[in-house]
């Protein structure tokens, strides 16, 4: 009994992943620049992968299972952030702007407060 | 409805779901409209494929997808970093935009 609440509750783990993902790629596609897109990106795609990965060890109940997709859940919230940090520190040093509705832009702020020292 | 039913059906909508969320990064890797815009999509897109895997692994009850699930989040990261990398590079060496 307990067993099937596992794989019922595996089977929602799934779909609301699998939403979360579909949410990620709808923000990358209508968001209006690099940095914002980033954001829908790294976020919900984060959440979306890592859900599917809980979806696995649920329906499968098996404790080797469980600790892999554990260790891919560590992975992926480690590495999402830092690779979009990378990402976003790269385009705006190469030159990339922001959206003109984009207000605060703290890169250019502490640029500009460098130079300024120098 | 039975546990065999219900992850027979979820499996089935999180695939077609994760195939309009694979079409729509495909989409944004295409219409750019620059570099860094077609290197976030392909970041997303090695999560949308781990998502997939993930999907498939449930399905079949094969749990030896995960291990490539987390390959393939590696190697996803690894390239993001190479070309966020080469981004930087390029700007520093005055190469066009």
């Amino acid at each position: 009994m307990l067993a099937n609440l596992a794989v019922y509750a595996g089977g929602i783990m799934l779909l609301l992943g699998a939403i979360f993902t579909l949410i990620a790629t709808i923000g990358v596609v209508r968001l209006p620049d690099l940095y914002t897109r980033m954001h829908a990106a790294s976020k919900a795609g984060a959440v979306g992968g890592g859900l599917i990965l809980v979806a696995v060890a649920l329906v499968e109940q098996d404790s080797s299972v469980s600790v892999r997709a554990l260790i891919g859940i560590i992975f992926l919230l480690l590495t999402t952030p830092l690779s979009a940090h990378l990402l976003a520190r790269a385009s705006h040093l190469a030159g990339y702007r922001p959206d003109k509705r984009t207000v605060i832009d703290d890169i250019n702020k502490n640029a500009e407060q460098n130079s300024a020292q120098k | 409805m039975s546990p065999d039913q219900f992850i027979d059906w979820v499996s089935l909508i999180s695939l077609a779901l994760l195939t309009l969320a694979l079409l729509l990064t495909l989409a944004r890797i295409i219409i750019g409209p620059t570099l860094s815009d077609r290197v976030l999509a392909l970041d997303l897109l090695t999560l949308v494929a781990m998502g997939f895997i993930g999907a498939i692994a449930v399905r079949t009850g094969l749990a030896l997808y995960l291990d490539i699930a987390i390959a393939l989040a590696l190697l996803g990261f690894l390239a993001t970093i190479a070309l966020a990398r080469y981004i930087l590079l390029r700007a520093q060496s005055g190469g066009d935009m």
